[in-house]
């Protein structure tokens, strides 16, 4: 403390001086290129060279020169299976909203206060989340499986052909969907918990004592208070549906006959394993789109207030 | 209590464990069906087998692959983390502790990552990495991974660094101690929790990531175990069983990880959303 009010006492001058002299150049010098080349190299520029690349028919070898324009988005633009692709990331959005958050929202109000037996459900319910996304594919992909797997037991069981649901035209993303919200409202609810946790206790027990039912203060005071937890939650969900990749692949790997790509499978499938890097890139250039509208309008029109 | 109440109370629990037993059930078919026959399998996919049977789970142990998949994973996972948190807390201290000018554009610039999925440039990244010979080797992966880590990291990290004492760095500076040596010495040591945080999160990003080993990684020499796994998977079509001893088996890493590290995770993940 003492050498703190010592120098504060330094003249103007002085602390100007030594602001100026030797290190901070040269700290700054040393500590932000790494981050600065890191960035550029790995993430700003091939970005921009998804713009550049999407204007080329190219294959990957030599340098890009068949220039085409727009066309590779004209293509992407008039393909069906593109149209199902961008359907599913919406399917995913809805589902998130309309059945994972709500059913994250009531399991964290259900046991958000800290007891022993709430922290054995949290971690249950957390659990999916912490699996890696492709081991979550492949277990599921053995619970539908109606030859060998969990789906054909239970049709035995029952007495009834067995059915396969991820070679169902109709259903396949249905049960996507499903692996979906089982491996992800557990980070939602995690969420909502830690924001629920810090609504203070006198204001349940006061909306009590006025006589509130158990739904007018969940309604009244919990829900208002988290609104900023369940903005953030959709924010994520959002953003999470135009990525959802590792999960199809050992689900569905897109099929049966496409039904069940997203984005990213899309631009996998179509892009990079057939090597039309214009085109993947041209994919890859309508997802930034996607995410830095989502984000913008998000911003605009949800985090008013709220700091970058 | 009133009936009500414990009538309410139960309804709750029994809730609770019709979601709990959703969860659960995928992930027990999944252990017990690693020791089980095909055929048992089958036809008892949930309950106990009927005799415990070690061996598909000794075939894996006894694989050198499946230990070259993990210690690829862990080497990748671990510099990746190395990385992130040396670069990111250097430039972050830059941004929390220098005022220059432009200092606000080039933090701006790298929060750009946060903005975008990683998958909207990985076909450049392709040719990029392909180009200057990285590919089929870690640092193609970690690389790119470090670099997509950076935004969020350098964000957590000056915000911690800038609540940091400012009279610390000033007696320091008195003592002659200049920016990269109070860096070293004190910012980085008195960070531990954020360190922690930020560490624990880009480690389980790094060792589940799979779309860009898959992309930039061809010989199995160097694969990370989520594409040892898809190409045991491929192996071994119809033997569900070892497969599932596969999977069983590194899911144990994952929670145990989990359990001694849940403080982190939880904060990296809910902390890191709620505060935006």
């Amino acid at each position: 403390m003492a050498t703190a009010a010592a120098s504060r006492r330094l003249p103007a001058s002085e602390r100007l001086r030594r602001s100026l002299g030797n290190g901070r150049i040269s700290a700054i010098l040393i500590l932000l290129p790494p981050a600065l080349i890191l960035f550029t190299l790995f993430v700003i520029l091939p970005l921009g060279e998804s713009g550049y690349y999407s204007f080329f028919n190219w294959n990957g070898y030599g340098a890009p020169s068949d220039f085409v324009g727009l066309e590779n988005y004209q293509r992407i633009a008039g393909h069906s299976v593109f149209h199902k692709a961008v359907g599913n990331t919406v399917k995913i959005v809805a589902i998130s909203l309309l059945i994972q958050m709500p059913l994250a929202l009531l399991l964290a109000l259900m046991i958000f206060r800290k007891t022993p037996t709430n922290a054995v459900f949290r971690l249950i319910f957390f659990l999916p989340y912490i699996l890696a996304e492709v081991a979550a594919g492949l277990i599921w992909s053995f619970v539908f499986d109606g030859n060998y797997g969990v789906t054909a037991t239970i049709a035995q069981s029952m007495g009834v052909d067995s059915f396969f649901i991820l070679a169902d035209r109709d259903w396949a993303f249905v049960a996507v969907m499903t692996v979906i919200v089982w491996k992800y409202f557990g980070f939602h609810m995690m969420i909502y918990i830690a924001a629920l946790q810090s609504v203070p206790e006198d204001l349940i027990e006061a909306g009590r004592i006025e006589g509130a039912k158990r739904l007018q203060i969940v309604r009244y005071v919990q829900i208002p208070h988290i609104k900023p937890a369940i903005i953030v939650s959709a924010f994520f969900a959002i953003i999470g549906a135009l990525q959802v990749f590792d999960v199809i692949i050992p689900l569905t790997n897109g099929g049966p006959s496409n039904q069940t790509h997203t984005i990213v499978t899309y631009l996998y499938t179509f892009g990079l394993t057939r090597l039309n890097i214009g085109f993947g890139s041209a994919v890859g250039v309508i997802l930034f789109v996607a995410a830095i509208t989502v984000a913008v309008f998000y911003q605009r029109f949800f985090m008013k207030g709220d700091k970058a | 209590m009133t009936r009500g109440h414990l009538l309410r109370n139960i309804l709750r629990v029994a809730f609770l464990c019709l979601v709990a037993s959703f969860v659960l059930a995928p992930m027990v078919a999944t252990v017990l069906g690693g020791f089980k026959s095909n055929a048992e399998i089958r036809t008892n996919a949930l309950a106990l087998p009927e005799s415990w049977n070690w061996e598909f789970y000794g075939s894996i142990v006894a694989d050198p692959a499946f230990w070259r998949y993990l210690g690829n994973s862990m080497l990748i996972s671990s510099v990746a983390v190395v990385l992130t948190l040396i670069v990111g807390a250097a430039a972050a201290y830059v941004f929390a502790q220098i005022k220059f000018f432009g200092s606000r554009m080039l933090f701006s610039y790298l929060l750009l990552g946060l903005m975008f999925p990683f998958a909207t440039a990985i076909l450049p990244l392709f040719i990029k990495v392909r180009d200057v010979g990285l590919l089929d080797t870690w640092w193609a992966v970690i690389l790119p991974q470090t670099a997509f880590s950076l935004s969020l990291a350098i964000l957590l990290f000056r915000t911690f660094f800038e609540q940091l004492p400012k009279e610390l760095f000033e007696a320091a500076y008195i003592d002659g101690c200049g920016y990269v040596r109070f860096f070293w010495r004190f910012t980085l040591p008195l960070s531990a929790p954020i360190l922690a945080t930020v560490g624990v999160f880009v480690f389980v990003q790094s060792w589940n990531n799979f779309l860009l080993p898959l992309v930039v990684l061809n010989s199995r020499e160097v694969f990370t175990w989520p594409l040892g796994m898809m190409q045991f998977r491929g192996e071994y079509v119809t033997e569900w069983n070892r497969t599932l001893a596969f999977v069983t088996l590194t899911l144990v890493p994952a929670i145990v990880f989990f359990l001694a590290a849940q403080k982190y995770i939880v904060a990296g993940l809910t902390g890191g959303a709620v505060k935006g």
